[in-house]
């Protein structure tokens, strides 16, 4: 039972980053139909720009963490005004590949100038073991849950009780409805990809707390899909929910099977409920289910 | 349209539906043919093995573009089925010994089978959905490979290699002469009853299955038919590269399949080989002269050939979504109707 316990809290804390990348990917989704691979990119660009301000200039946690959410926000203005605008009325199939190319690009880019070098931030946060009922884990996957918990609730606030918020709602209903009550659709398009990429940067940077920047942080962009296919493409309560559940399911499942299977079941359980999901509920526990006329 | 040179006139549906139409047509091919025969005797053993590796991207690339570019089903796991081809032929072939012919032909219905699984979810979801599906496919597979008890592990597998083909003069003959079998196999495709089904479904699906077409057959039958061009792709790759592990099947080599076929033109034949032949060599030159540049530091060096690929990507859906079998089709009007274009 303390094992499950420990296997669990890892795998919450997780989940709750997990949640948090895949926020971004489904405010993207809703307000522009645009599935985002470079999303794992976002948190990869997060990660090293925080280390740069962080750990090499030396700058403070806060400052930092505010410079890194500036760059991160501005890399998704740059890609949707640049790469996305000329694609509307596209294909789904051009959007995915663009997506997939500018993922290529980025990561590309970042892992030619950084090598791809493992890095830490400073420990500011107290290293003493925290305990819960047997269980035993560092104090940072508190933190960081804390953290991804209010930015989570953070992010709902706005969509629910904010006038952008209500903006991008409102594009996600219908483009048509919403330009013709005077909401810019293009510049929710906008606001919904520099949010996505700032929210991707923050998870960069907890994930890079609880297990040091490296080039691996881009296969968490790719485990944002097992977490929105599950919760519902459209739906942000489902994202947060299907980033914890994805979360448990596979520390859980990794601390039992890895030793009979010999390692490796986190980097591949998650497509495996995908899989399953995929077959028997594919649009999810949350997901709008897509009816379809002629 | 296609635009033919002047002066061709028809009288009947099958020279209608010919793929070559004139005499000076045919006799380009066979100059095509000729310069195939005696490229390897000119070429020393590092361009030789880059034209092999082209000739086997070009049959992946081939696969993908019926499932892609004709049936409009996306996939992200093509690597990996080359690579489920790769060790089926290896295992095959190793621990079983057959015949490497049988091997093949083996490895390329078992490949073309277990691309199936992964497109059963097509038969309820579609677009994205189904790239997910592939994607799964992509990750699970390579756990298979590195966790099997039979596959070697990590450090993968031993190709057995038939003496007659250990000189590589003999093995460019026998792939160059799958690749341009398969090329025609693939072109003869799109234009049967189940290749103008495919475009059907691309276009749009539910009109498709409004005028009777079984949807999930033809889905199932586009992801066969890749599945085993995957399949044949990766048994030849792996008599070529000798020693097989999960490093050749990467998400990453499927993304470079997926978008030389962007590049290339999708939905056409020509469009897959362009685009195998370009960004194979873009990749290749790109390397070799980040290589050579002293500003690079060589960590960029090494990453030059993605940062470049993801950027002709990106500028191709920017500024030419159709790719370079369109500009080819521009061209070959440009000379057909030149000098007199009006």
């Amino acid at each position: 039972m303390t094992l499950f316990l420990q296997f669990a809290i890892a795998g919450i804390t997780m989940g709750v980053v997990y949640s948090l990348i895949a926020l971004g990917f489904v405010l993207i989704y809703k307000s522009s139909k645009i599935l985002n691979f470079a999303q794992g990119e976002f948190v990869l660009v997060g990660g090293y720009v925080g280390l740069f301000f962080i750990t090499q200039l030396g700058l403070p946690i806060w400052l930092g963490v505010i410079l890194l959410i500036a760059t991160s926000g501005l890399l998704g203005f740059a890609i949707e005004k640049l790469t996305i605008r000329p694609l509307v009325g596209q294909p789904i199939l051009s959007i995915i590949i663009m997506t997939l190319g500018l993922s290529l690009l980025i990561s590309g880019t970042v892992v030619g100038i950084t090598g791809a070098d493992i890095g830490t931030y400073p420990e500011f946060i107290p290293t003493a073991p925290i305990h819960i009922g047997g269980a035993v884990f560092s104090q940072v996957y508190a933190w960081c849950f804390g953290i991804a918990v209010i930015l989570v609730a953070l992010s709902t606030y706005f969509f629910l009780h904010t006038r952008y918020g209500l903006y991008m709602r409102a594009t996600a209903e219908s483009h048509e409805v919403a330009q013709s009550v005077g909401i810019k659709v293009e510049n929710t398009f906008t606001l919904a990809w520099i949010i996505a990429s700032a929210i991707g940067g923050i998870g960069g940077f907890l994930l890079g707390i609880i297990m040091g920047v490296s080039g691996d942080l881009t296969q968490f962009g790719l485990k944002v899909f097992p977490v929105v296919l599950l919760g519902g493409l459209e739906s942000i309560p489902g994202a947060i929910i299907g980033g914890m559940v994805i979360g448990v399911l596979e520390n859980v499942a990794a601390g039992y099977l890895d030793p009979l299977v010999g390692g490796g079941v986190t980097e591949v359980f998650p497509y495996i409920i995908m899989v399953i999901i995929l077959i028997f509920k594919p649009y999810g526990l949350f997901g709008l289910t897509r009816i379809e006329r002629i | 349209m296609e635009q033919l040179p002047c002066g061709v006139s028809k009288s009947t549906y099958a020279q209608d539906m010919a793929v070559i139409h004139t005499h000076t047509q045919w006799g380009l091919l066979g100059i095509l043919f000729a310069f195939l025969c005696v490229l390897p005797f000119f070429l020393d053993s590092l361009w030789l093995g880059i034209v092999i590796h082209i000739s086997i991207v070009l049959i992946a690339v081939l696969g993908l573009h019926i499932l892609t570019g004709l049936c409009g089903q996306i996939s992200l796991g093509q690597a990996a089925f080359l690579g489920v081809g790769a060790y089926v032929s290896t295992l095959l072939s190793a621990k079983l010994q057959f015949p490497l012919p049988i091997s093949i032909i083996c490895a390329a219905i078992f490949t073309g089978f277990f691309g199936i699984i992964f497109g059963l979810p097509a038969l309820r979801v579609k677009g994205f959905y189904l790239a997910m599906s592939t994607l799964a496919a992509q990750f699970i597979i390579i756990y298979l490979f590195i966790h099997l008890p039979f596959a070697g592990g990590s450090r993968g597998l031993f190709v057995p290699i038939p003496q007659f083909l250990e000189s590589k003069i003999n093995l460019y003959f026998i792939i160059m002469g799958m690749a341009v079998l398969m090329t025609a196999f693939a072109k003869n495709i799109s234009r049967t009853k189940a290749g103008r089904i495919f475009v059907a479904i691309r276009d749009n699906d539910l009109a498709a299955e409004v005028i009777g077409i079984r949807l999930s057959y033809y889905k199932l039958l586009a992801f066969f038919i890749c599945s085993v061009y995957a399949g044949i792709a990766g048994a030849l790759y792996s008599l070529y590269i000798g020693h097989i592990n999960y490093e050749h099947f990467t998400l990453m080599d499927s993304i470079w399949y997926l978008g030389m076929l962007v590049v290339g033109g999708l939905g056409s034949t020509s469009g897959a080989v362009f685009g195998a032949i370009f960004i194979s060599f873009l990749s290749k030159g790109t390397s070799l002269l980040a290589a050579q540049m002293p500003i690079l530091s060589p960590q960029l060096a090494s990453t030059t050939g993605i940062i470049v690929f993801g950027l002709i990507l990106i500028l191709f859906l920017i500024f030419e979504p159709r790719g370079l079998s369109h500009r080819w089709e521009i061209f070959k009007k440009f000379y057909r109707i030149w000098p007199f274009s009006y």
